[in-house]
């Protein structure tokens, strides 16, 4: 009886997970597939390959200024990215390395305004760009993203397993505290840069809402914009479309499929 | 200034009795260390967040402010639209929220299991729709959910409906496709943290517990759920910050519609600002609704958590 019961059990499971693993796939495959279809037959539900593929990316390609898009996209992921980590791990070690009581209050500080929601940051951050003056350009997109109290709490939680010893060693050889940082605490965390670097590196790709406040001419626009425009108007034509979102996902993709491990640790990162 | 005050008070041991010489350059290098950083949160968020508060008791178009004082507070209340979005957004809030976190639970605890058959198949799975940019992810849903799309053929053929159903145009299905979009792309990701604390979790309290016969549900329930409180709290806070948040997928799902019915806090303060003329003091204060709704909402669940453990 309570075999046949715990068979039962078991059987759920796997039907569960399979309709969980199917439904999540499931759009992937959709994707794949559109991007061989006309509009038309997408939206009709058509569900064996096509032969628009090679107009869909003639049509995609033609739309924007692709090359000119994909630089925008890799020059605001990669250098907002960039800074993000060394502003970041800087802090994090900082903050733990050098305790004093009332560094401890501002790190306390800190973590209640990562619950502060970007919707009441966004009209005052569109007004000071605007007083800036650099309304579409690269750094209005970049400026405000650098400073990450989450990655920052990141990096502190990762420079716990930071052996002191090193640094006291590097301080006997005369080192000074910047060259310790640069030359011994950057290489011996490297694996926790690589998986800062994903986290951080697709959310900056996959940003959308800023870019769409900040950035307003098409020579500007980044991958996401340009997905999100197409898709704006009556006729949006959905085989272009699927084109653009393979094309955005693909670098977090690629980079989920060779680094899972890190991918994962970075999410997991300020948890621990 | 704040430098010498501190040094006296310094909390860490071996300091004690070092040259001050010493104990100042730490201190230093403390400041010199999170400096980038302090400054940089100062101009993008101390000071917005600031101002936004100021902002909030002006009124006026575009870059014309007066002080209004409770002016924009009073019109939250007549603003049947805003009534609207805060309504949208609790609901997506209290429907989508616990779903999301009742599954991504269930899956971490299936998947725990490492007798199971194509585990790795399985998380990996249940993981990749959150490597999808929001975008990507919302224009595909708009195609799957189109009047004569797959989802419709589906069901059809399933003999589970009739008629096809008019998805995005539709005030309830509108919501309904909302809700499954963002459930579709956060499950797993709120289930690899579940399962990472589960792996924490010490396997021989539930062997006992299996040799003294308590079944799987209750080993699941009683043991394993009460472990996970501070995860589940996590997450339950973060998706309850990301949820008031919504812009996104409403954005490009629905954008808000039909007649508002998926209108969402976020994207109502975008519309106040940047499609209309601008009434920015007024958008500033429904900001702060959210403002007030994360924090308020944060402690209540802080304080659910808290009870429950003691």
């Amino acid at each position: 009886m309570s075999k046949a019961l715990a068979l039962t059990g078991r059987a759920l499971t796997y039907l569960a997970l399979s309709l969980a693993a199917f439904v999540s796939i499931f759009p992937f495959f959709w994707m794949i597939l559109g991007t061989t279809n006309t509009s038309a037959d997408i939206i009709r539900g058509k569900t064996s390959p096509g032969s628009a593929l090679i107009d869909n990316i003639v049509k995609f390609l033609n739309s924007f200024d692709m090359a000119r898009v994909l630089f925008n996209s890799f020059l605001i992921a990669g250098l907002g990215t960039a800074l993000t980590l060394l502003v970041a791990s800087l802090a994090g070690y900082g903050f733990e390395m050098f305790r004093s009581r009332f560094r401890e209050k501002i790190f306390g500080g800190m973590l209640l305004m990562l619950s502060i929601p970007f919707a009441a940051l966004m009209i005052p951050l569109f007004m000071m760009m605007a007083n800036f003056r650099i309304i579409n350009t690269y750094q209005a997109v970049i400026l405000p993203s650098i400073a990450s109290i989450f990655v920052i709490f990141y990096f502190r939680q990762a420079t716990k397993a930071f052996p002191s010893e090193l640094r006291d060693a590097a301080r006997i050889d005369g080192l000074k505290e910047w060259q310790i940082f640069l030359h011994v605490y950057m290489p011996v965390m490297r694996s926790t840069y690589a998986a800062a670097t994903i986290i951080v590196f697709m959310a900056n790709w996959n940003n959308y809402l800023w870019p769409l406040i900040v950035l307003q001419t098409n020579e500007m626009k980044t991958l996401t914009l340009v997905v999100a425009t197409l898709t704006a108007g009556y006729t949006p034509d959905f085989g272009v479309i699927m084109v653009g979102a393979i094309a955005a996902t693909l670098p977090t993709l690629i980079i989920f499929f060779l680094l899972q491990r890190r991918f994962v640790e970075g999410m997991l990162g300020a948890v621990k | 200034m704040a430098a010498e005050v501190e040094t006296s008070g310094s909390m860490q041991d071996r300091r004690r009795g070092a040259p001050s010489s010493l104990a100042r350059s730490e201190q230093i290098n403390g400041w010199l260390f999170i400096m980038p950083a302090l400054v940089l949160l100062g101009i993008f968020m101390v000071y917005p967040i600031l101002w936004s508060l100021w902002m909030s008791f002006q009124v006026g178009r575009g870059m014309n402010f007066s002080f209004g004082g409770l002016t924009n507070i009073i019109r939250l209340t007549q603003d049947p639209v805003f009534i609207r979005a805060l309504t949208n957004t609790l609901l997506f809030l209290a429907v989508q929220v616990p779903i999301m976190l009742v599954l991504a639970l269930l899956f971490a605890n299936a998947l725990n299991d490492s007798k199971l058959w194509g585990r790795g198949f399985f998380r990996t799975a249940i993981f990749l729709p959150c490597v999808t940019s929001l975008v990507a992810y919302s224009v595909i849903f708009k195609s799957i959910f189109a009047l004569d799309g797959i989802a419709n053929q589906t069901l059809l053929a399933l003999h589970l409906i009739e008629n096809p159903i008019n998805w995005l145009s539709d005030p309830f299905w509108a919501r309904v496709v909302v809700i499954s979009a963002i459930t579709w792309r956060w499950t797993g990701y709120n289930m690899i943290f579940y399962l990472a604390a589960m792996q924490n979790i010490d396997r021989s309290i539930y062997e006992a517990a299996k040799i003294d016969g308590v079944p799987s549900w209750a080993r699941f329930w009683f043991m394993t759920v009460p472990m996970l409180k501070p995860v589940i709290l996590f997450t339950a806070v973060t998706s309850t910050i990301g949820t008031l948040q919504l812009f996104d997928e409403v954005n490009l799902l629905t954008n808000g519609g039909p007649s508002d019915a998926t209108l969402t806090l976020s994207l109502y303060i975008y519309n106040l600002s940047f499609r209309f003329m601008p009434s920015f003091g007024y958008a500033a204060t429904v900001s702060y609704v959210i403002v007030v709704l994360v924090g308020v909402l944060s402690l209540i669940q802080f304080l659910i958590a808290r009870d429950r453990r003691g």
